[in-house]
Parts: structure tokens; sequence; C-alpha cells
């Protein structure tokens, strides 16, 4: 392998920031210039959020159920088991449906789209939609990312729900707790700052994963092992960019709503 | 081969040119990290010429294409189409000047995903947005020049190297543009092929007077007779009647440019050599 000089090494990372944030500044700027590609849209929309329900809810579920099992025990140590919706609850809600889901969805689709648009693009597809006079970001990436964006948003709220009921589950079958009393303490413990918290992360991870994706597929080149190491590089730094956002973004809601 | 019957009126077809040159590159210049691909390359195009580019591998013929659609930009110098100062518009500017050309690319870049039929109809439902009656006149009619019709509601991947070159053809004529560049055309494919693809080119030369570039290995001797439908091969002494001149590169320099008569009598050891 070819050694390069720090200073190639460095300017070659910063030329990728630059592109992917003018790559995520323009998927946002042409939803205010036509055309609008709706129909792309809500074929992408169908494709990343109906396609991505059975694994959101697959992983809701059963994280709400392993939450539960593995919390009981301490709970049960200090007597307060019955606390156990309270804890599936503001989790699901707050951290892990958001950030699962994202996950998830980081995973199916910004490897998707990376292998998408880096196959269309070494096979000159994308030059001859430039040839043909269309903006391949306004008709390839803007309506991946609105699509992305939006159906992240319903589907993280079906992983809270379907979290809760995973909990739910092990609070009634293994530790013979009430289940009016789950679900009762389960929706009275959130508050307007968990909810706001928990519908604001899936919008931010939703455009994460649609840019990255779209970006690493933009970016492809060397032919089809060019197309595989977009897809790759695209799952990793879309999930380790997800994880990043949700500390910075958590540290800063917690400041600012002032959670008790 | 025969010829494919003609798609649209003859009437419309060898509309007045207007003066002047549809491409016209001024010293440009443009290397690839330590390889200089273009050294000061430059040429004019006029209106209703078809310009052949000669070449071995890698001496920027398809980049010189690429570069008048601006699809790259090139490191020094000035290009201009249809009267645009390529070098100088922004992205979003040039796609309206794109839709008057029409570019035929050297592996299709067909649209996978997309029938023959979207894939022909793409740019007229991009401007009307949905697939109405009258476009689908035209994409028949665009098939039918390319003798495709009969592929309409097949995939890109069902299709042979030259069905798809063609259906490239009749995706880039379907606007029946004012420009045309083709960029290897003819690159891989059988002889037969190749002479039915060579015969949708000289009939958009020779009837429609479409200004065109051609990145090619082949020396084209024959005309496209609208009287009969057929092409037949030019008499020595005829050459020089048909719109064409042909440009050669080496080593990302112009060393020829000019007619087949020119090009017959060159001294040059290196043009004689590739043109034998």
């Amino acid at each position: 392998m070819e050694l390069r000089s720090p200073t190639d090494f460095a300017k070659q990372k910063v030329l990728a920031v630059q592109e992917y944030t003018l790559l995520a500044a323009q998927s946002v700027g042409n939803l205010f210039r036509k055309p609008l590609y709706f129909a792309d849209m809500v074929q992408q929309a169908d494709l990343i959020g109906v396609g991505s329900l059975p694994i959101v809810v697959l992983t809701g579920f059963f994280t709400g159920g392993v939450l539960a099992l593995q919390t009981a025990n301490t709970l049960q140590r200090f007597g307060s088991i019955t606390l156990i919706g309270q804890l599936v609850s503001t989790s699901m809600v707050r951290e892990l449906g958001p950030v699962l889901t994202g996950l998830m969805v980081a995973g199916r689709n910004s490897s998707g789209m990376a292998s998408e648009l880096g196959s269309m693009v070494v096979t000159e597809q994308i030059d001859a939609m430039r040839a043909l006079g269309t903006d391949p970001l306004k008709k390839l990436v803007t309506p991946r990312v609105t699509a992305t964006v939006f159906m992240l948003f319903f589907l993280s709220i079906i992983s809270d729900l379907v979290g809760l009921a995973g909990g739910l589950m092990v609070a009634k079958l293994f530790l013979s707790l009430d289940a009016r009393q789950y679900w009762s303490n389960a929706w009275q413990v959130l508050v307007l700052q968990d909810v706001f918290m928990g519908l604001l992360k899936p919008v931010l991870f939703g455009f994460i994963i649609a840019t990255v994706g779209c970006y690493y597929g933009m970016t492809a080149r060397g032919g089809t092992q060019g197309v595989g190491r977009a897809t790759t590089q695209a799952v990793v730094a879309a999930s380790v960019f997800i994880l990043v956002t949700d500390f910075f973004v958590t540290k800063l809601l917690i400041s600012l709503l002032s959670f008790k | 081969m025969s010829a494919p019957s003609l798609p649209i009126d003859q009437t419309d077809a060898v509309a007045e040119q207007p003066t002047g040159s549809a491409i016209v590159f001024e010293d440009v210049h443009l290397s690839f990290e330590d390889n200089d691909v273009l050294r000061g390359v430059s040429f004019q195009l006029p209106y209703g010429e078809t310009k052949a580019l000669f070449g071995v591998a890698g001496s920027g013929k398809s980049t010189i294409l690429k570069l008048a659609l601006g699809l790259q930009a090139p490191d020094s110098g000035k290009i201009t189409v249809l009267g645009n100062e390529v070098t100088q518009m922004h992205e979003r500017d040039l796609f309206p000047l794109r839709d008057k050309l029409g570019m035929v690319f050297q592996e299709s870049a067909l649209f996978d995903s997309l029938t023959v039929r979207e894939n022909v109809a793409y740019r007229l439902m991009e401007e009307r947005g949905v697939y109405d009656e009258a476009i689908d006149v035209r994409v028949r009619e665009s098939l039918r020049f390319v003798e495709l019709e009969h592929t309409l509601d097949l995939f890109p991947s069902e299709l042979s190297g030259g069905m798809r070159r063609r259906v490239a053809i009749a995706r880039a004529i379907i606007t029946q543009p004012e420009l045309l560049l083709y960029d290897s055309p003819t690159g891989g494919l059988d002889p037969v092929t190749s002479n039915t693809i060579v015969e949708l080119i000289t009939k958009q030369r020779d009837v429609y007077r479409t200004s065109s570039l051609l990145v090619t290995h082949r020396l084209q001797t024959h005309q496209f007779d609208p009287q009969t439908s057929q092409m037949r091969v030019l008499p020595r002494g005829q050459y020089c009647d048909v719109p064409m001149t042909f440009l050669i590169l080496r080593d990302g320099k112009v060393i020829f440019d000019g007619d087949i008569r020119q090009l017959a009598h060159t001294e040059d050891e290196y043009i004689r050599e590739y043109i034998s």
C-alpha cells in the first residue's frame, strides 16, 4: 500500500467533510426548488419505512423485554419491582427506541443507498442523468433524505410502543406483575421533555443515515470493489455518527430542558 | 442490414443551420494528478457538421466529450457549446443547456432499474411529469428509428450490448437535440451490429444534419441516401460532399484537424499508419 504524507491525508479528510457538508446542505436546499420528485419520495418512504418495519418491531420488542429482565433483579433487591414500567418506558422513549431504530435502519438503508448510488456512479448512470439535464442530488438524494427523516420518526414511535409491550410481556409472564399497573406507571412517568427528546433524535438520525449513505454512494470510485467499500464505510460511519450525535444531543437537551 | 425506415417527417429533417460553431475548444488543458490528459487542445465544430475524434486509448477522446457536456471542468482554457461558455457556468445552469444535447455513452449508461420505454422517455417524462400518449408516440418513433420497437418493456439487462447502444441512441435523439456526442458507439461490438450503429449515425448526419462529435476508430466512407433509405459507399471523388471532418489526438495534443482529402494527403507518418 502506498504511503501518503500526513498533509495529503489531512487535506483529503477536510475535502471529504466539505463535500459531505455541501451534499447535506443541498439535499435540504433542493426541497425549496422545483421539481420536487414527490413520487420518488413516496417510493423511498415505502422502501425505507415499510421495508424496515419488521426489523424495527423485532428489535424494539426484544430490547424492551431484555431491559425488563436485566433490571428486575436489581429492582427486586430494593423492593421497587413495580417501577419496572417506568424504567422501560423512559429508557425506550428517551434513548433505546430512537438509537436502536437508527442503528437498524442505518445497517439496512445506509448500505442500500451507498451500494445503489455507487453502482450508478461506476456504470456512468449518474453522468447520464446529468447529461439528460437532471440534477442527481435533487432526483436521488433529496427524496431519500426526506423519506428517511419522515419514516424514522414514525418507526421510532413504533419501536417505543413495541418495546413497552416487550417489557409488559416479561413483567406479566416472568415477574407476575399486574399489566394495568405496568402500563399506568409506564405512561405516567413520561413528561414532555422525554417525548421531545425521543422525537427529536430520530429526525437527526434519519438525516444522518440518508446523507451518509448517499455521500458514500455518490463518491464511490473503483468499480465493484469500490462500491463494496463504500457500502461498508457508509454503515460504519452512519452508526458511529448516530452514537456520537446521540451523546451530544442528550447532553445538550438535558442542559436546556432541565430534566429532573 | 437494410436501413430502418425514417421515423420523422423529412420536411422537418434538414432544418436551416445557424452559422458559426456548435462547439469551440480554445487552448484546453486538463490533467489528473501527474498525468496530462489534454495539452492545449483547440478545435471548432461548425453547425451541421460531424467531427470524428481519433486517437489511441487514453488519448483524451472521451474526456473531450465530457468537457463539452460540462461533466468535467478543464484546468484552463475556454469551451463554448451552442454559444454558451460552459467553463464559466455553474452546474445548475448547465442543466438547461444539456437539454439541447444528446450523449451516447461508451457503455450505454442506461438506467438499469428502468425499462427500455422508461429509459427512452426519461427526458420527456422529466419535462412533463407523466408518461402520456404523446410521449408514447415519440418513444415508439425513436425506437423504430433504431429498430427496437419490440423491446419496449424489457430491462437493459435483458438486451445485448449492441441493442443497449441502439437504445442509448434512441434516448439521445428523442428530443432531436441540436448537438450529439457519441462515445465509441461501436466499440467492442461485432461487425454486423457495428454497421447498424454506423448506419444510424450516418443517417442522423446526412438526413438531419445534426452537429455531432463522434469518438470512433472507424473511418466512415458511406453516405445515407434518403431517397432509397439505403447506405451507399461514396466514390473516392465525393468524400468531401459529406459534412464530416476528422480530428486526431496524440499525447493530449491535436495533431490533425481537417477533412478526408487533407487526411488522405497527410505526410505525417503516425497519421498514415493510424488510418491505414
